[in-house]
């Protein structure tokens, strides 16, 4: 990672935490539904860093949201398993491609693009909700926070992603 | 001992995030049980001030309506004033108070969660402590769970854990309040039995039991109620005075013999 990089994403980072806390947990859309934003860190971390600073980042962004949010250690949870899972999602929707040295996710098309952003969103929010709700009595309850948020994760982030796309990554 | 270190490094990724993971569910479950206060809530210093320039821009768009709440308080207190011309003096002998109120104002809000804090803008600094109770001019808001210096967090009564004591308006029948996760205008109230007349638009207040709310502190109306499955307790829906998502100045209330009254409770537990 060159110095540039690393700056544009300690800036995300804040950025993203700063989106979250102070806007997107506010909006209560129809009352429940609160998009997170911060995803998108995940979604833009550069593919061929050092994992373990990776996972160890996720985890501090969750619990910075957290701490915020006052949710115990639920978005760390839920971050931090998704920068784990995040290589096998890659894997599964850009095929072996991802292995390469020269691969580039500006280089692939815009379906695979979205479908990776919202497996990262669907499994974030499937763990984030049955852990905050805690039992499978609520299912239908877990079901209905993930599909809404998600969706509404999803709408916000494509936005986001769009806003501001990266061009010369 | 050369093939546990190879084996370390080679699942280097997956042991650290069982690390992780195994640290945040730790916290998670550990900040379940009410008293051992969490590790990490927004009344820390940096969160708590962050809150509060955010707030005090995003407060200017509700000035008006936050007058009209304080406004229609003042008019009911007036009246209240008013109609009782025989209480010329108020004995305000501070070492006799039962009751002491702080004002306080809420920076973060939420009632979105399954367990939702407020926090307030007032701290230890300004005598704030656990469990006293925070009351809005409309009625119960929840209970204070844990105090910094400047800050303090707020356990909701939109809360899972939340249990409230409360009754029947001008009756002595009380339950405990609860919350479902699902409605945040409706919260539930348990155990009140069968052989109680309940209609519909009955008034909710805080009942005589409760160490931290003193009695009659307006709650909601009854929205519906039900038999339980034992059938002799009902389960009452009720609709909350409150409108939960719009709050902004709370009172902060310390009961002077609730430290007293709990010592004296957990010596009965102890003793069983």
């Amino acid at each position: 990672m060159s110095g540039n990089s690393y700056l544009m994403n300690a800036l995300r980072f804040l950025l993203l935490i700063a989106a979250q806390v102070l806007v997107f947990n506010k909006l209560n859309f129809f009352g429940f539904i609160n998009p997170m934003v911060y995803i998108l860190f995940l979604y833009w971390y550069p593919i061929k860093e050092n994992r373990s600073a990776f996972i160890s980042i996720s985890f501090l962004l969750g619990l910075i949201i957290d701490i915020f949010s006052d949710t115990m250690a639920l978005h760390a949870a839920s971050s931090v398993t998704i920068a784990y899972l995040r290589p096998a999602i890659m894997r599964f929707v850009f095929g072996v491609n991802f292995e390469f040295q020269s691969f580039k996710l500006s280089n692939t098309t815009r379906i695979q693009q979205i479908t990776f952003l919202a497996l990262l969103i669907i499994t974030h929010h499937l763990l984030f909700f049955t852990l905050e709700i805690f039992s499978f009595s609520n299912l239908l309850l877990i079901l209905k926070k993930v599909v809404f948020t998600g969706a509404a994760t999803l709408v916000v982030c494509l936005l986001f992603r769009t806003l501001f796309s990266v061009r010369k990554e | 001992m050369q093939q546990i270190i190879n084996f370390i490094v080679r699942y280097k990724t997956t042991l650290l995030y069982l690390f992780f993971m195994i640290l945040a569910i730790s916290f998670t479950v550990q900040s379940r049980s009410y008293h051992r206060s969490r590790v990490f809530n927004s009344a820390n210093y940096i969160s708590g001030s962050i809150y509060e320039k955010s707030s005090n821009i995003s407060s200017y768009f509700n000035l008006s309506s936050e007058n009209q709440k304080l406004l229609e308080e003042n008019q009911r207190l007036r009246r209240a004033l008013a109609n009782h011309p025989d209480i010329d003096t108020v004995l305000q002998d501070t070492s006799q108070l039962k009751y002491t109120i702080t004002t306080a104002q809420i920076i973060k809000n939420s009632y979105a969660l399954p367990n939702n804090y407020l926090t307030l803008n007032k701290g230890s600094k300004d005598g704030l402590k656990q469990d006293m109770g925070v009351i809005s001019p409309e009625g119960v808001l929840g209970i204070v769970e844990h105090t910094t210096a400047n800050f303090a967090t707020v356990q909701s009564i939109l809360n899972a854990k939340s249990t409230i004591n409360a009754k029947i308006k001008n009756t002595s029948y009380f339950g405990s309040l609860t919350w479902d996760g699902k409605n945040y205008n409706v919260v539930q109230l348990e155990d009140i039995p069968r052989l109680v007349n309940l209609t519909i638009g009955d008034t909710i207040v805080t009942g005589a039991m409760s160490s931290i709310f003193p009695e009659d502190i307006p709650i909601g109306t009854i929205q519906k109620f039900d038999l339980n499955q034992s059938k002799s307790f009902y389960s009452i829906d009720v609709a909350l005075f409150n409108d939960m998502t719009n709050l902004r100045n709370v009172y902060v209330i310390l009961n002077t013999d609730g430290p007293e009254i709990r010592e004296l409770e957990a010596k009965i537990d102890d003793e069983r």
